[in-house]
């Protein structure tokens, strides 16, 4: 495992959301994450942990606090929101490809478009990393035509291709059969080994003790516990995530 | 012959009851199928269509300029011909294609057959059924030549194509009302299936655009543009189309600018546009409904900004949802130009009612209508065919990835 510098990319001080019903989601939540980091968020569902790791590409906007990712502070300046879109990629629940473009466009859609890279060098970057996920051979297919794995590995192909500083995973396994659950984190996990900063909401305990440096607990709106696997998971200082753990475990 | 024997067998008397209900039936059909062929064998007069048939297509479009008209036909006539091969020769690269599947084969048939009957059945002059028999057979040859040799253009060839429609329309407005060197022919001349067409091609083209606007104003989170797309919308869809015609006539001529609704014809025109632009706006909106949030997520988290987002990733997808409401939209538009008879334009329902009014011709009702009816139904079975096609063309045979 490659060993994250100390030099922040993302920065999330004090930050507070309420969503447009009133329900208060973020509650004062910090997070500091490395360059080359790989920190995995848990907690109970409706912790705001999602809400959270949007909030870092804009997602979901917030009322207080402060973020800055890569050096830029999100603010309410589509300018600055832009900028931070291009260095941080987001893969999904959902998978949330595009059901009209076949698995080639869906990796070289952004690039082009955004970057203004000329499609045939994209087109080549594109094949190049579909077969690093191990699917070089479904280029051409619509993505109804793959399997949710399949779906899910072109996902983060999809976000790699923009060649992103920050990979985001918004629970990338929980919307999958359980025996296509692996072939999608043995992808994470290889890149975990690579320079990229990755925050990951997951309840795949394996992949948190294994491939995270780090892991948080979130509880109510807040970080509640934030430490190196091997004490998260056998020696929590906080009473919140002994009982959390004893749920999971 | 056994087996059909067997297969009407089941289908049609498989227990008594239903033999019964069967029997009455083709009864009925049969009993209502030969009044129908007595009536336009031997009592029907067609005489009123012949004698008609230039009223009908055209209206009153002064006779020594309808060669630009002939003109217009052939080039259209070219560029279908073009579009159909090259479509053919450029199948979906996730099927396989033949050059000539049996649809084509029998459109082909059935374009030989009625090129070749209609015009004598109409009694035209041997000089005009032959220029019907060479407008089938250019169709049919370009048809051919493209499809042969449409895939050595590569993918160009398809851009290429749809470049010659919009060029066509302007081409062909030039054509018909004059300019560039030709002479003038003022609106109130046109008339028939000419009026018609032009009428309905005209509120299709400009509704589209202004519809997919008002969808996206009535989802707009500026509170502004969203209640003004809305009160636009229900207002529009709240006054019956004839009102509208009319008080387009009389206020249409302040609201827009002064050269662009000089005449009844241009008036009308825009009234069916901004008309059906507000059902299109409906049928649009629950095309973008139907596109997961997370649609807009992935694109926008790919640093893809708005309008690139709705033009490459929104759009598409709603489109092809809300396709078959859309053409059904178009194909009422199509219809509903007979209103404009009503204000007194000459567009078909128009001309049959000047005809009707000819003491030559008095009685002769069911003739006109019939034929009416029949040159509308081809209309909305093309546009119909046109928009099926089309749907097989955008659905990449798939489910969606996101629920």
């Amino acid at each position: 495992m490659s060993q994250p510098s100390t030099e922040p990319m993302i920065e999330a001080r004090a930050v507070e959301k309420w969503y447009p019903n009133g329900f208060h989601a973020l509650r004062g939540a910090d997070l500091t994450v490395n360059r080359g980091e790989v920190v995995v968020i848990m907690g109970p569902s409706g912790s705001g942990k999602s809400t959270f790791i949007r909030t870092f590409n804009a997602l979901e906007d917030f009322q207080k606090g402060q973020i800055s990712v890569d050096g830029i502070a999100l603010s309410n300046d589509l300018r600055n929101i832009d900028a931070v879109r291009r260095e941080v990629g987001m893969v999904f629940q959902q998978f949330n490809l595009f059901p009209h473009l076949s698995v080639l466009e869906n990796l070289t859609l952004a690039p082009v478009l955004v970057r203004g890279r000329p499609r045939a060098e994209v087109e080549g970057q594109a094949r190049r990393l579909l077969e690093r996920v191990g699917i070089a051979e479904q280029a051409e297919k619509f993505p109804g035509q793959l399997s949710g794995g399949q779906q899910q590995r072109v996902a983060i192909a999809r976000a790699l291709c923009m060649e992103p500083r920050i990979l985001l995973f918004d629970e990338p396994t929980s919307a999958l059969d359980p025996e296509m659950v692996r072939e999608v984190l043995e992808v994470m996990q290889a890149l975990a080994n690579e320079d990229i900063t990755m925050v990951v909401v997951t309840h795949e305990v394996k992949f948190a003790r294994h491939v995270a440096h780090r892991v948080v607990l979130m509880s109510e709106g807040v970080v509640v516990e934030e430490a190196a696997p091997e004490v998260f998971f056998t020696n929590p200082s906080h009473q919140r995530t002994r009982r959390f753990l004893d749920q999971i475990l | 012959m056994a087996a059909l024997l067997r297969r009407i067998r089941r289908e049609l008397f498989p227990t008594r009851g239903d033999a019964v209900l069967s029997v009455a039936l083709l009864g009925l059909i049969t009993l209502a199928g030969f009044g129908f062929l007595h009536w336009a064998l031997f009592q029907a007069r067609w005489l009123v269509i012949q004698a008609n048939a230039t009223l009908f297509a055209v209206g009153r479009y002064p006779i020594e300029q309808q060669w630009r008209l002939w003109l217009l036909l052939w080039l259209l006539v070219a560029a279908t011909g073009l579009s159909w091969g090259v479509l053919r020769s450029h199948p979906r690269r996730d099927r396989t294609g033949a050059l000539w599947p049996r649809n084509d084969r029998l459109a082909a048939v059935l374009l030989g057959v009625v090129g070749l009957w209609v015009p004598w059945a109409l009694g035209l002059d041997l000089s005009l059924q032959s220029r019907w028999w060479g407008l089938v057979i250019l169709l049919l040859l370009v048809r051919w030549l493209a499809g042969r040799f449409g895939r050595r253009f590569g993918s160009l060839g398809p851009r290429l194509v749809a470049l010659t429609w919009p060029v066509l329309y302007l081409l062909g407005m030039v054509l018909i009302s004059g300019g560039l060197g030709l002479v003038s022919v003022s609106p109130s001349e046109w008339g028939g299936l000419l009026l018609t067409l032009l009428e309905a091609s005209f509120a299709i083209l400009l509704c589209f655009p202004l519809g997919v606007l008002l969808a996206l104003g009535r989802r707009s989170e500026l509170p502004l543009l969203r209640w003004g797309s809305v009160l636009y919308i229900e207002f529009i869809r709240g006054a019956p189309l004839i009102t509208l015609l009319f008080l387009g006539q009389n206020i249409l001529g302040f609201l827009l600018p002064g050269g662009l609704a000089p005449e009844r014809v241009w008036r009308a025109a825009w009234v069916l546009t901004f008309f059906a632009a507000a059902y299109l706006a409906e049928a649009v909106r629950a095309g973008l409904a139907a596109v997961p949030g997370g649609q807009f997520e992935a694109a926008r988290s790919l640093g893809l900004s708005y309008p690139q987002t709705l033009a490459k990733v929104v759009l598409p997808q709603a489109m092809r949802v809300a396709l078959p409401a859309m053409v059904g939209q178009f194909i009422s538009l199509l219809q509903d130009t007979t209103l404009l008879s009503l204000i007194g334009l000459m567009e078909l329902l128009g001309t049959a009612r000047t005809v009707m009014a000819n003491p030559a011709f008095l009685g002769k009702n069911a003739e006109v209508y019939l034929t009416l009816a029949v040159l509308f139904w081809c209309c909305c079975a093309a546009l119909g065919l046109g928009s099926r096609a089309l749907e097989r063309r955008l659905d990449p045979q798939t489910v969606p990835s996101s629920t």
